[in-house]
C-alpha cells in the first residue's frame, strides 16, 4: 500500500483548472519529485496533499485512509505531514527555537524543557546550533530555510512536503539546503518535493513525475525520466531548462 | 596628516546640502519676523494681548490648570487599556466563523458601525446623562464613570479597526505556516498572527490614543472639573482668555512629543518594509 495516494486528484482556481485528474503514489521511505513548468499544478498539489487547499474532486490517501473526505478536521492529519515552503515562512517575531518549538508545545503539548534536547539536536544535525537564539531576519535565506525544515521535523511528521524550497535563495545558499535534504534522505524519511534543481533530482530521487498542464505526463525513476523521456512535452521542457 | 578628500559627488552634495539649509533658516526667520512685527500692527492687538496673553492671569491660573488636568490624565490612563482590551475582542469577534458565534459577528458589526458613527460628543451626552438617569445608586451614577465609559465605546470601535486592518495585514502565508504544522486556528491567531498584527498597528494606535488625550477635555461637558473646565471656570472668575491658552499649552506638552514618536516609529516601519 502506498504511504500517500491521490486518485484523479481535481482542483481549480475559479475557472482555471490547475490539477486536472493527479494519481500520485509515494511509497514509504520514498523520495518523489514532482517537475514542471511553472503552472503546471506542482505547488497546488503539494498544498492539496497537506489539505491546505480543499481538493474538487478525487480523492488522497494517506495509509489508505481518505483523508480529502469533506468536513474532516484537517489538523491531525497536517501534524502528520511536514510542509516547507518556497518563501520559508518563518514567524518574524519569534527565535528559530521559538519557531521551531511553538507546534509542539501547543499541539503535543510538550514543555520546553522536554523538548529542549530533541530541538538542540535537531538545530545540530542541521548545522544550525549557534543560530537558536536569532531571529530569522539575522540569517541568511539558507540559515532560514533550514531552520523551516527543522521547524517541521519537530512536529516528527511521518511524511515532508517541500515545495520549491531552494528557488527564493541565492544560488551559493542552494546547496547548504540541499545537503540537508541529502541528510533527510539518509533517514529514510518519505519525501515529495517540486523542485527546478535537476540534478539533485537525478542524484536522489526514487521517482520523477513530470507535471504538464494539471496531470502527471511522465514519471519513472530519474534516469529515464531525466535521460530519456518517452514525451515529447517532457523533452520540451527539459530542453528549455538546459 | 593628510586632509580626508572628498569626491566630486560628495563635495557636490555637500555644497547643496549648505544651500539648502541656508534658504530654508532664511525663509522661515524672514515668516517669523513678518508675524512678530505685522501681528502686534494689528488693531486689535493690544486688547488680544490682554485678554488671551496676559502674563500675570497666565501665572496665577498655570499650576490651578496643571492639577486639574491630572484628571485628564487619570481618566486617560484607566480608559486606554480598556479601549485596547475592547477594541480587540471586537475584532476577534469580527472574525468568528463559527455559525454559533454568528451573534457575536453581527452584534461586533454594529457596534464599530454605530459608534463609529456618532459624534463623540453625542454618544458622551446619551451614555454620561442616560445611563445615570436610569437611577443608579451612588458611585454609579457619577458622569465621570458614564463619561469614561462613553469614551471607551468610542474609541474601542476605532481602535478594532485598525487591529482588524493589522489582522488582514499579515501575509496569508503565515496562516499556512501555522496550518501545515497542525496547529489549531486559535493557536495560529493566538501566537502567529496577533502578535505580528499588533506591532504591525503601534503607530496607528498611538495617533488614536492622542486624539482620545485630547478628547478627554470633552467630558467637562457632562460634569467632572478637568482642565479645559477649570479653564473656563478661571475664564469666569477673571474675565480673561489666557487660562484657555494655558490649557492648550499643557495639551501640547504632551501631544507633540506623542505625535513625533508615532511619526518616529512610523517611518522605522516603512523603513524595516522596504
Amino acid at each position: 500500500m502506498a504511504k500517500l495516494e491521490t486518485r484523479g486528484l481535481m482542483k481549480s482556481f475559479g475557472a482555471t483548472p490547475v490539477c486536472n485528474g493527479i494519481d500520485l503514489s509515494v511509497a514509504a521511505g520514498e523520495m518523489v519529485c514532482l517537475i514542471g513548468a511553472s503552472g503546471s499544478g506542482k505547488s497546488t498539489l503539494l498544498k492539496c496533499l497537506n489539505l491546505l487547499e480543499p481538493i474538487d474532486d478525487g480523492m488522497i490517501l494517506l495509509d489508505g485512509d481518505d483523508i480529502s473526505v469533506p468536513g474532516l478536521d484537517p489538523q491531525p492529519i497536517r501534524q502528520r505531514i511536514g510542509m516547507v515552503f518556497q518563501s520559508f515562512n518563518l514567524f518574524p517575531h519569534m527565535t528559530a527555537a521559538e519557531n521551531a518549538m511553538l507546534a509542539p508545545r501547543r499541539v503535543h503539548r510538550k514543555t520546553r524543557d522536554a523538548l529542549g534536547p530533541e530541538i538542540t539536536a535537531l538545530f545540530e544535525r542541521f548545522g544550525l546550533a549557534d543560530r537558536m537564539d536569532h531571529y530569522p531576519d539575522q540569517l541568511s535565506g539558507g540559515q532560514q530555510q533550514r531552520v523551516a525544515i527543522v521547524r517541521a521535523l519537530a512536529m516528527t511528521p511521518e511524511i515532508m512536503l517541500f515545495d520549491e524550497i531552494t528557488s527564493a535563495l541565492d544560488p551559493e545558499l542552494v546547496g547548504e539546503v540541499l545537503d540537508a535534504l541529502r541528510d533527510l534522505r539518509e533517514t529514510g524519511m518519505t519525501m515529495v518535493l517540486a523542485t527546478h534543481e535537476m540534478g539533485f533530482a537525478r542524484e536522489l530521487a526514487d521517482k520523477v513525475c513530470f507535471l504538464d498542464a494539471g496531470v502527471i505526463r511522465e514519471e519513472g525513476p530519474p534516469e529515464q525520466v531525466l535521460n530519456a523521456p518517452r514525451e515529447a512535452r517532457t523533452r520540451a521542457f527539459l530542453k528549455r531548462l538546459l | 596628516m593628510q586632509r580626508p578628500v572628498l569626491t566630486r559627488r560628495q563635495a557636490y552634495e555637500a555644497r547643496v546640502r549648505r544651500r539648502a539649509t541656508l534658504v530654508a533658516g532664511g525663509s522661515t526667520l524672514g515668516v517669523l519676523a513678518a508675524l512678530l512685527i505685522l501681528v502686534p500692527l494689528a488693531p486689535g492687538w493690544p486688547a488680544v494681548k490682554k485678554s488671551f496673553f496676559n502674563t500675570q492671569v497666565f501665572a496665577d491660573t498655570f499650576p490651578g490648570l496643571l492639577n486639574a488636568f491630572l484628571l485628564d490624565v487619570a481618566i486617560f490612563a484607566w480608559s486606554a487599556p480598556l479601549i485596547f482590551a475592547l477594541g480587540l475582542l471586537v475584532a476577534l469577534a469580527r472574525d468568528v466563523r463559527a455559525p454559533a458565534a454568528y451573534p457575536l459577528r453581527l452584534f461586533a458589526i454594529l457596534y464599530t458601525d454605530i459608534f463609529r458613527g456618532v459624534p463623540v460628543i453625542l454618544v458622551i451626552y446619551l451614555v454620561g446623562f442616560g445611563i445615570p438617569g436610569l437611577g443608579l445608586p451612588r458611585p454609579w451614577n457619577s458622569p465621570y464613570i458614564w463619561g469614561t465609559v462613553a469614551l471607551v465605546l468610542t474609541y474601542a470601535a476605532y481602535v478594532s479597526e485598525v487591529f482588524r486592518t493589522g489582522i488582514e495585514g499579515i501575509h496569508q502565508s503565515q496562516r499556512a505556516a501555522a496550518a501545515s504544522l497542525g496547529l489549531s486556528n486559535s493557536d495560529a491567531m493566538r501566537f502567529v498572527i496577533l502578535p505580528q498584527a499588533i506591532r504591525k498597528v503601534v503607530p496607528a494606535n498611538m495617533n488614536l490614543f492622542i486624539a482620545l488625550q485630547k478628547d478627554v477635555a470633552l467630558l467637562s461637558f457632562i460634569g467632572p472639573v478637568e482642565i479645559f473646565r477649570q479653564a473656563g471656570v478661571y475664564k469666569s472668575l477673571m474675565a480673561n482668555f489666557t487660562p484657555y491658552v494655558g490649557a492648550a499649552l499643557i495639551f501640547l506638552a504632551i501631544t507633540i512629543p506623542a505625535t513625533r514618536y508615532a511619526d518616529y516609529l512610523m517611518s522605522k516601519q516603512l523603513k524595516a518594509r522596504s
